[in-house]
């Protein structure tokens, strides 16, 4: 097998995009492939979940690559989910790593606001089992608040906790031009004040309208090279190292510990047994804080902290910028937006930033190794990949 | 023999009790002041409310075109019965309200302008003018309309307002929604919230003088220019959009 390399980076702005599905993609691409310095591809692989259904358009990577002019690349469209950027990268390490292709774009993109709020959460919700959960109306917020009252209960998490991941990462964007939320927040506006309970009201309690993601539109790309061809190119050699993906079962109630996410803990065990890593090596990572109790949940899976204390960690600031591991200091999902294909791409953009030192006001001092997770379904379909700069 | 026109023109003013200043945190943390805003004071808000007209998205050119003529026919004494109410965060406007009394029973609502988007500035602002309308000037209901599909969302859905399609709403002649002292009453505990009495030096600092919005609502830019920018070596069509931005402003 051979390795791979991250040669080239591109982005959208995460907000509101009225442009065609495949043009979003493109922009991003465009500015990959300028990143890399490549014209031409042998492979595209493009992250969506919601084209056919939420933008009533199928065979997007084949809208994609023509309109990059990448005739005659192979194309073909991932759906996985919100994991499904991840998955797309991990479909262009296997044409790479494989000898098959030597040249792979992966482009992840979602144009979700394209419909209301309530179109766009029954769209997500249908990733829900269909007979045991989405028939009953559940959809991700409820989820996600059920997961947390489990949480709180036997963990000792508390709101302020929430809070704190909310503030912590909704300001962080701040620092990121690309990001969907430019608004700072404070603990004393969403949850200390005698307004906050207007400001900041229940969506699914005990989750409150801070402790969601935006619903964003946007597009992310990334270029992956053989090791000669990295060379050749001359840009920073970011490796991808480690691969992990893992599943779960698809109905949440069928799960023997409801507070215990397998497939997170699966994934990057293999991910980092395939890098040679341990989590301690890790020095920035980009958790799939689609809600906030996700980032600390999480946390503690991929083994950063022992499970029960990724709020006590979070409490010492030990996640936060300058703390023992920065977690999303782009934002994460809270703050920079969840255009669910793109995230998995958008968190790969982020390391490769920040390995490459270009964080700017966000970069983590020194980073030489990364890790992404995305996190897809309520945790039945899990991708995590670790990212190490070598030169 | 003479006639003061002005006096057949001028409309006569019924009395109404005045506002009673409140501050609210937002969730950013700043405290916002609500407070009224008489005639004297209305040159100041136009000047901020003009730039508004020019920006084409969310509704504010239709919105902010009526708040100005409302505005000036408040302030020239050709508007009945109107009140304006501004919310400032550190000296600085973050939203215009008014509306106006029609009867000594009825309030109408007219409009509710953000000049700083988030935080639910608009909303906090549209809670304090219907309390102003329920419970300062006694109405038991408010005529009411959103000309955008946020105020729809704010008002119509978040208050459960009740339907009067039969009273064309004086803003355009469209059907009427009202929001009745029953329905308020029912939002005050998760709508409506503001602290009295404000602060000394928070009202001090807004009466002092209405400063501009450091960040107001401005022409939509091409969210992919920057994108667009990284690719294209010459940053033509950034430069491109900031020129036809920058002529906009010129002609406006």
């Amino acid at each position: 097998m051979r390795d791979v390399y991250v040669a080239g980076i591109g982005i959208t702005t995460f907000t509101r995009l009225e442009y065609p599905l495949s043009e979003i993609a493109a922009y991003a691409s465009m500015m990959a492939l300028k990143d890399a310095g490549v014209t031409e591809v042998d492979q595209l692989y493009v992250a969506n979940m919601g084209a056919p259904r939420v933008n009533h358009q199928t065979a997007l990577a084949s809208a994609v690559a023509d309109t990059l002019s990448l005739l005659p690349a192979g194309a073909a469209a991932i759906e996985n989910g919100p994991a499904s950027g991840a998955a797309a990268i991990k479909a262009g390490f296997q044409a790479v790593a494989s000898g098959l292709d030597d040249v792979v774009l992966v482009a992840g993109v979602e144009r979700m606001r394209e419909v209301n709020n309530l179109e766009a959460t029954d769209f997500i919700a249908t990733l829900t089992h269909p007979l045991t959960e989405y028939i009953y109306g559940v959809t991700l917020p409820a989820h996600a608040a059920m997961f947390t009252r489990l949480y709180m209960e036997k963990y000792g998490v508390t709101e302020r906790h929430l809070a704190m991941v909310g503030v912590k990462n909704q300001n962080a964007a701040l620092n990121n031009e690309w990001a969907h939320l430019q608004q700072e927040i404070s603990m004393e506006g969403i949850l200390d004040s005698p307004e906050a309970m207007t400001n900041n009201p229940y969506v699914a309690e005990p989750l409150r309208f801070f402790d969601a993601c935006p619903v964003s539109d946007g597009g992310a790309a990334i270029i992956l090279v053989s090791k000669e061809k990295a060379e050749e190119l001359g840009r920073p050699m970011i490796k991808l190292s480690g691969i992990g993906q893992a599943t779960d079962t698809h109905a949440v109630f069928e799960r023997e510990e409801p507070t215990d996410l397998l497939a997170v803990r699966k994934a990057a065990e293999d991910a980092f047994a395939m890098a040679g890593l341990t989590p301690d090596d890790v020095d920035v990572a980009e958790l799939h804080d689609a809600f906030t109790i996700l980032e600390i949940v999480e946390s503690e899976e991929v083994g950063f902290f022992p499970k029960g204390e990724g709020h006590l960690a979070l409490e010492k600031g030990e996640t936060a910028l300058g703390g023992k591991i920065p977690i999303n200091v782009g934002g994460g999902l809270k703050g920079r937006g969840h255009p669910v294909g793109a995230t998995g791409v958008a968190q790969a953009w982020e390391i490769v930033t920040q390995l490459r030192g270009d964080g700017g006001k966000r970069q983590v001092e020194g980073a030489r190794i990364g890790l992404t997770l995305n996190f897809g379904g309520f945790g039945n379909n899990v991708v995590c990949l670790t990212f190490v700069r070598e030169d | 023999m003479s006639v003061d026109l002005e006096k057949i023109l001028r409309p006569v003013e019924s009395p109404m009790a005045p506002y009673e200043p409140k501050y609210m945190m937002l969730a950013s943390g700043e405290p916002v002041v609500v407070r009224q805003v008489f005639r004297d004071e209305i040159p100041d808000l136009l000047k901020h409310v003009e730039p508004l007209i020019h920006v084409e998205r969310d509704y504010y050119d239709v919105v902010a075109a009526r708040v100005y003529a409302e505005l000036i026919g408040y302030y020239t004494h050709r508007f009945q019965d109107q009140y304006v109410l501004a919310l400032q965060v550190d000296g600085e406007l973050a939203a215009i309200v008014n509306g106006r009394q029609v009867t000594p029973k009825l309030g109408l609502s007219l409009h509710t302008l953000a000049l700083r988007r988030g935080l639910r500035i608009g909303a906090h602002g549209f809670a304090a003018k219907m309390e102003y309308h329920i419970d300062a000037l006694g109405h038991d209901e408010v005529l009411i309309v959103a000309e955008s599909p946020i105020g729809f969302r704010r008002w119509m859905i978040e208050y459960k307002l009740e339907k009067r399609f039969d009273i064309p709403h004086e803003l355009g002649g469209v059907p009427s929604w009202a929001l009745t002292r029953e329905l308020f009453d029912r939002a005050r505990a998760s709508l409506v919230v503001g602290r009295r009495p404000v602060p000394p030096e928070l009202l001090e600092k807004a009466m002092e003088k209405i400063l501009p919005p450091s960040d107001p609502p401005t022409p939509p830019l091409d969210p992919l220019a920057a994108t667009r920018a990284l690719y294209d070596p010459t940053a033509t069509a950034l430069v491109a959009q900031r020129w036809e931005m920058e002529k906009g402003a010129q002609d406006a």
